[in-house]
């Protein structure tokens, strides 16, 4: 497009004058990526984010439908079409302030949604080209918006001081944001956190180079800034119990938030071997222990790996796989057990996966991994498989192929299956209720089966997104904040 | 909120003690259990080290570590009144506390450390408590002082018989299990190795044994499973599932494996930390 043609387009829609079948003459406008073969090399994003023209030409593909069909697709509704114009017409600062009336960290879900699967898919102009990749780059908006906000923008109002204490357990989404919407209405609330640094999943799990830790410590400092206090290295369970936070430490609601974490095995043999990673662990040492810094200053060190395989479909295995290329393998493989389309990962981590190299090996599933007499990894034997019916999670069986073992090279493998419920709360919370999964039960108003006591994010979802734990926080901080406004005045202490 | 240490000595040539601020794990803390540190928040490298003892009044409790790689050496190296930025814990299962009649506890060099608040309850408990105290050689012993007055019976043995018996602990264990009235149950904390050749006497004499496991751990909250082991073939977790299980049933060959998994990158981190520390003058 010529620098004619866009200041057309821009001339027409500060008249209004803009017409669909112009909008739809604008090509999707691609974010700005690291070369695959130098990203490897480093940890830095991947996408560098649009331009102020990407961003404006991107904007103005939207139709401004009546009805905004996107707004269904997002867990907190954000008013997309009123902020996409917005940023059509010029305006950054308005386009951020509508989507905070409804997102707290748009930084970091514009980042990582499944946008395709939520606000892009219901997109008008995708289904005119029958295709999601076609649909308005919201996410990418979002995300523009957000990073355009160098002057850090002050803290949200907090309403005056209640003096009631509310205890926040877990500090990833869900908790991020619960946290903010009960200080907001002047609660003195703490958020208990098991690990030396806030962040939850965003920090220990998703990867610097798809969301720049320096961008969740910025939401941090927010709550900071509101006043919320931030108690790092507590355990609750071992260093406080949720009875005792409340009987004897004085908190009158809680919000849970631990996330899922414990990591599933498959139950093959040779999973104890030496250089056998469950993704969490793999992760961690990358990402939150910074072992790419390792004999640089970080004194945790990770596997020195060759060839890795890494096994599984979804946004983890993808992180883990590009984690290891990032730390030096020379050859990836990703081994899933049904067929690219059945992958739960987002289709954008899925082309960057491929694009830097990652080798995938579709329809297998290890059977078992193999060691040497020092018990390192050295190959793992995987089975063939193929589709079958479908099954209760909507997608076709994978089902093995008898005899067609066969064996892969590899001294690392990292099993990026999923995550099961924490038992730490189940066993030092008597009366709380937990599904046959360990999730723990929560009515429409994510309260729990415990007076004062609310949950949500992973531990209730399972594995869930950032923005559905972040909907969750949401609705609990608007139950405990009404819970604690009829609670008898009695128990209001002057703050 | 970082951890002052209170007081700081040494107990031999590379271990050493130290009492930390750490007020809430003072008061939860039970024997058995343990904490994980970091030196500070960007770099350090989490590590998990027994609570050797608390005092709640106080606010502290109490370290005892052996200097064998980079961050038990920079513990080593710091002094009262420092810092430690993060002190996590109390973590993992309790011992399971009782009444057993009988019971050996045999700790093998750095192992006396986690081995003493056990063996106070047990002796509280009301057992009676036979100590066998293993070391490589008199200098490097530890902790005799603190078991003296516990132990209705204190055996020591050094390897090279620079004093007491000159033995490996699984001598007089056996010796013990070949008695009329073998104990009734024996706690049994020390190197992997140590552990492994224990429970192979006490398996034969069928006398239930308990040991503590020290994997490599990261967040010790079961998030990683980095510190699982094998019992009876199964997995299971350390941080959360131990770190205390049946000695009879641990895959302790396996265990030696996996904590040597970074053992060349470790040995260049802790000689790199050497040569900075000649250069700074601590050396
Ligand atoms: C590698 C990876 C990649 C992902 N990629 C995406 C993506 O691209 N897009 C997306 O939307 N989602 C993604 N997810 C999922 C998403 O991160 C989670 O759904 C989300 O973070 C869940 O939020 P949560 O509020 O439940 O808390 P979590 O983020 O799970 O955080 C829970 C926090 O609680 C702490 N905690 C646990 N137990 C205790 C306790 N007893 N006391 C105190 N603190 C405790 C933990 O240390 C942790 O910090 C990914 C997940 C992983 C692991
Ligand atoms: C539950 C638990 C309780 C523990 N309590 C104590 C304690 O009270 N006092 C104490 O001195 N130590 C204790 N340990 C062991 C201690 O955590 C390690 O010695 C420490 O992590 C070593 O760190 P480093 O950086 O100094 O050495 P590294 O550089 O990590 O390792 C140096 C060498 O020590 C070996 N090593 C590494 N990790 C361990 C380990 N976990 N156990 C034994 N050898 C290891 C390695 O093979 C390596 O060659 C405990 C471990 C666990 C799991
Ligand atoms: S929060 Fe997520 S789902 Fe909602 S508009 Fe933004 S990218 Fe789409
Ligand atoms: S559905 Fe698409 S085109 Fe319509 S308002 Fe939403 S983003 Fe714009
Ligand atoms: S140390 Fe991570 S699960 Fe035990």
């Amino acid at each position: 497009m010529t620098e004619k043609e866009r200041q057309q387009l821009l001339k027409k829609q500060k008249t209004g004058e803009l017409k669909p079948a112009d909008r739809y003459k604008i090509p999707p406008q691609d974010m700005p990526e690291q070369d695959p073969v130098e990203r490897t090399s480093n940890v830095n994003e991947v996408a560098t984010g649009y331009t102020e023209t990407h961003a404006r030409l991107e904007a103005m593909r939207c139709l401004q439908c009546k009805n905004a069909p996107c707004i269904e697709g997002c867990p907190v509704q954000i008013r997309i079409q009123d902020f996409i114009a917005a940023i059509a017409d010029g305006d950054f600062k308005k386009a951020l302030v509508i989507i905070r009336e409804n997102s707290l960290l748009p930084a970091v879900c514009g980042r990582v949604c499944p946008q395709e699967v939520q606000c892009q898919q219901k997109c008008t102009v995708g289904l005119k080209f029958k295709d999601v990749g076609k649909a308005v780059s919201i996410g990418r908006l979002e995300r523009f918006a957000a990073d355009i906000d160098q002057n850090e923008g002050g803290a949200p109002a907090v309403a005056p001081e209640t003096g009631i204490k509310v205890a926040i357990i877990g500090s990833g989404p869900g908790g991020i944001v619960a946290a903010a919407d009960t200080r907001k209405a002047g609660h003195d609330v703490t958020i208990f956190e098991a690990f030396h640094k806030p962040g939850g999943v965003m920090v220990y799990g998703i990867p610097e180079f798809r969301l720049p830790k320096a961008i969740v410590q910025k939401e941090i400092d927010v709550l900071t800034k509101m006043g919320v206090k931030i108690v790092c290295n507590f355990i609750v369970g071992r260093t406080r119990t949720i009875e005792q936070l409340m009987k004897e430490d004085g908190f009158e609601a809680v919000y849970i938030g631990v996330g899922a974490g414990l990591p599933r095995f498959m139950g093959i043999e040779g999973e104890s071997l030496v250089g056998v990673y469950s993704a969490n662990e793999y992760l961690t040492r990358a990402n939150l222990m910074k072992a790419y810094d390792f004999g640089k200053g970080a004194d945790t060190p990770i596997a020195l790996s060759k060839k890795v395989a890494v096994i599984g479909g979804g946004n983890v295995t993808m992180d883990s796989a590009r984690t290891a290329l990032r730390l030096g393998a020379e050859k990836v493989y990703l081994v899933y057990r049904r067929t690219e389309k059945e992958m739960p990962a987002r289709i954008e981590e899925v082309h960057h996966a491929k694009e830097e190299g990652i080798e995938f090996h579709i329809l297998q599933s290890p059977k078992r991994i193999i060691g040497d007499q020092n018990s390192h990894v050295t190959a793992i034997e995987c089975l063939k498989y193929r589709l079958g019916e479908l099954d209760e999670s909507g997608r076709c069986r994978p089902i093995p192929i008898e005899g067609s073992e066969f064996q892969l090279d590899v001294d690392t493998v990292i099993i990026a299956i999923g995550n099961i419920a924490n038992p730490l709360i189940r066993q030092t919370t008597p009366g709380l209720q937990f599904n046959k999964w360990g999730n723990i039960i929560v009515d429409e108003n994510c309260k729990t089966s415990l007076q004062g006591v609310y949950a949500g994010g992973d531990i209730v979802l399972g594995a869930a997104t950032v923005i559905l734990a972040m909907g969750q926080g949401r609705i609990a901080a608007a139950a405990i904040n009404k819970y604690l406004e009829k609670k008898p005045k009695s128990h209001k202490k002057p703050g | 909120m970082s951890h002052k240490i209170v007081s700081k000595s040494k107990l031999s040539e590379n271990v050493f003690t130290a009492e930390i601020e750490a007020s809430l794990i003072a008061q939860a803390g039970k024997p058995g259990q343990f904490v994980v540190i970091s030196i500070n928040s960007e770099y350090s490298e989490r590590i998990p080290l027994t609570i050797a003892d608390a005092d709640p009044e106080k606010g502290t409790i109490r370290l005892i570590w052996q200097r064998v790689g980079k961050t038990t050496a920079e513990l080593a190296d710091m002094k009262a009144g420092e810092k430690i930025a993060n002190v996590v814990g109390p973590l993992g299962k309790p011992t399971h506390l009782k009444n057993f009649g009988t019971v050996v506890c045999v700790g093998g060099g750095i192992g006396n450390a986690p081995l003493l608040p056990i063996a106070k309850a047990l002796k509280k408990a009301g057992n009676k408590i036979i100590s066998i105290l293993g070391a490589r050689s008199k200098d490097l012993l530890i902790l005799e002082d603190e078991f003296t007055p516990i132990s209705n019976e204190l055996i020591v043995t050094t390897d090279d018989g620079s004093y007491g018996r000159k033995a490996l602990v699984t001598e007089p264990l056996k010796e013990l299990c070949q008695r009329d009235q073998k104990p009734d149950q024996a706690f049994v904390i020390g190197p992997a190795i140590m552990m492994k050749y224990c429970c192979e006497v006490t398996k034969q004499f069928n006398v239930p044994t308990q040991v503590s496991l020290n994997t490599i751990m990261v967040d010790a909250t079961g998030m990683c499973g980095g510190c699982r082991v094998e019992i009876e073939g199964k997995p299971k977790f350390v941080c959360v599932d131990g770190p205390e299980f049946d000695g009879h049933k641990v895959n302790f060959d396996l265990m030696m494996k996996r904590l040597d998994a970074y053992k060349d990158q470790e040995k260049k981190a802790y000689e790199q930390y050497k040569k900075h520390r000649c250069k700074i003058g601590l050396a």
